[in-house]
């Protein structure tokens, strides 16, 4: 059982590796049905992000577990690249998944799958996005 | 005997508590070795008091004693070690086991407070003649033992309330069945009030259905639903999208005002939804749509008869 | 990962046998394009069965695809979707907009030859058969 599950982002191929072991880890946790492939859709947008957008980057893939309001376990994404990092991140955040014209779903699409999303961003510097799913 | 090897503090967590046991402090040692001598008789005298008090109807008398012995030895190891570890699992394994014979919740609390008070008064009885000795010692005692309580019955809630949500996940899946009324035609009655919850595990069984039956047009009756938030009404339109994604058409009926309004709100366009009046005329629609030649029987007054070129 | 492509009659039937990646359906691309032309093909059949993500990479290509051989005298319909694929598209916003869908092979055999007018029967009586 590992404790963190890394891949390295570079190329497109990348991202269908990133979103099996996404898969294969969100199972082994105890995820089913429709919620595996939501967080496989969700890792495979934001690596698709780093593809697009910083070129390189790397997926770190854990197990999380929270006491807070109860006990549940839950999979933690964390996406880290050192791109050239985005200058309004509510901006980029805001185009929703309601506007049905989106294909470029990546951030907002990403976080309207997961439960938690956090984003940190810095011109110049990088971008890292991290995302949680809870057993409910 | 046990020996008694250093462990670390731990920090009671329980709001209840006003300070925090020491569990190095000589006086819960001197507490722990009175419970290991006089382990017999107060088991004893709790498993009777337990009956007394009519609690744990639904198990026999070995079975009581049996689970008291059990609840004790964890209660006194708890006071020990200051660790609830092992307690926290016992009491989750006891509650998996004792919810479906119908234990509730007060007689789970309702044995702990008795242990509580077994233990409390045998410690009377020690200390009787000292009373400052006395307080000091219930000092000790109190904020572990209201620790305990709190251990076990916060177990035994959870486990209840995940029981509780299992059995509604089941009530659930069993009021909305998706029926296959005719080839390649599913129907799907929603009645009651959909949450977010509801509302997708719907959709799943839906897709599913649609797989399964091989079916290629979906009626969705929704005329048992009052009404629906805009949350919902968006898992509605996204429902379509995804049927016809898997090649099937959704034809909604029994669209109140109110929830066409809710509808509107969000921005879907209801001349694209394929909604119908009601169940009956949706089931025509599907019917037409899969190319079912649909005949009026000769007690309806003079409806023309709806014919499609096969 | 090359994707099959076979010919039955009028139609051409793409099935996806693994994984694919960007580059692998960029191929798919040019290849049907390719045999479109070839065979002069009315109908194409992408079967996605496989397939447990359709991310909006994947969308995107697939709807470029249609939007192509459509323009190159092709009918395209996808078939296989999966129910939770199907569910994480529409959470994600993604639609297949303008292109044809259906349940699985048969079925979109059926949905081409409904599209296309295709008829089974004798169109000119003149036939024996």
């Amino acid at each position: 059982m590992e404790s963190e599950l890394h891949t390295e982002i570079q190329s497109a191929a990348d991202i269908v590796t990133a979103r099996q072991r996404g898969r294969t880890l969100a199972m082994e946790i105890g995820f089913a049905g429709v919620d595996v492939t939501l967080v496989a859709a969700a890792i495979s947008e934001i690596a698709r992000n780093i593809v697009d957008h910083a070129r390189r980057g790397e997926i770190v893939l854990s197990r999380v577990e929270n006491t807070h309001p109860h006990s549940r376990k839950g999979i933690q994404i964390v996406a880290r690249d050192e791109g050239p990092g985005i200058r309004d991140v509510v901006k980029a955040m805001q185009y929703g998944y309601s506007t049905r014209k989106g294909l470029g779903v990546g951030l907002p699409g990403a976080k309207w799958l997961m439960d938690d999303f956090e984003i940190d961003s810095q011109v110049g510097k990088g971008t890292t996005v991290t995302m949680r799913k809870w057993l409910h | 005997m046990k020996k008694k090897s250093p462990r670390k503090i731990e920090p009671l967590t329980s709001s209840s508590t006003k300070q925090r046991a020491d569990y190095s402090d000589p006086l819960l040692r001197e507490l722990v070795a009175h419970l290991r001598q006089n382990r017999t008789q107060l088991r004893e005298e709790w498993a009777r008091r337990i009956t007394d008090a009519q609690l744990l109807t639904a198990m026999s008398k070995e079975e009581i004693f049996s689970e008291a012995t059990s609840v004790y030895d964890n209660y006194v190891e708890v006071l020990e070690t200051g660790s609830v570890e092992a307690l926290q699992a016992y009491a989750r394994n006891l509650s998996e086991r004792i919810i479906p014979r119908g234990v509730e919740t007060h007689e789970v609390l309702g044995i702990v407070l008795l242990l509580r008070d077994v233990l409390a008064r045998s410690l009377f009885k020690k200390y009787q003649t000292d009373f400052d000795l006395l307080n000091r010692v219930l000092d000790s005692y109190e904020p572990a033992a209201n620790r305990i309580a709190n251990t076990v019955g916060v177990s035994f809630v959870q486990e209840r309330e995940r029981v509780i949500r299992q059995q509604q996940e089941a009530i659930r899946e069993l009021s909305t069945p998706v029926l296959q009324v005719r080839e390649r035609l599913l129907i799907l009655p929603i009645i009651g009030v959909i949450d977010a919850h509801r509302a997708r595990q719907l959709t799943e069984q839906l897709l599913r259905g649609i797989r399964g039956n091989r079916a290629k047009v979906v009626v969705v009756d929704i005329t048992g639903v009052p009404t629906i938030d805009q949350t919902v009404a968006n898992h509605l339109v996204k429902t379509v999208e995804a049927s016809r994604l898997m090649g099937a058409s959704v034809i909604i009926t029994g669209l109140s005002a109110e929830i066409a309004q809710t509808l509107v709100t969000i921005g879907v366009d209801l001349s694209k939804m394929n909604a119908v009046g009601d169940l009956q005329g949706g089931i025509e629609e599907a019917e037409r749509l899969l190319g079912y030649k649909v005949i009026s029987t000769p007690e309806s007054p003079a409806s023309a008869s709806k014919e499609t070129a096969a | 990962m090359a994707v099959p492509v076979l010919k039955q009659g009028d139609y051409l039937i793409a099935s996806i046998q693994s994984v694919l990646s960007d580059a692998d359906l960029l191929l798919l691309r040019d290849k049907l394009s390719g045999s479109v032309g070839e065979f002069r093909s009315r109908g194409v059949i992408i079967d996605v069965t496989v397939l447990d993500v359709i991310d909006s990479f994947a969308t995107r290509t697939l709807r470029a695809i249609a939007h192509m051989l459509k323009l190159r005298g092709a009918e395209t319909v996808i078939v296989g979707i999966q129910p939770d694929v199907a569910f994480a598209m529409v959470e994600l916003g993604l639609t297949l907009e303008g292109v044809g869908t259906a349940l699985d092979l048969e079925e979109g055999l059926a949905y081409l030859d409904t599209t296309l007018g295709t008829k089974k029967t004798m169109q000119n009586p003149g036939h024996g058969k």
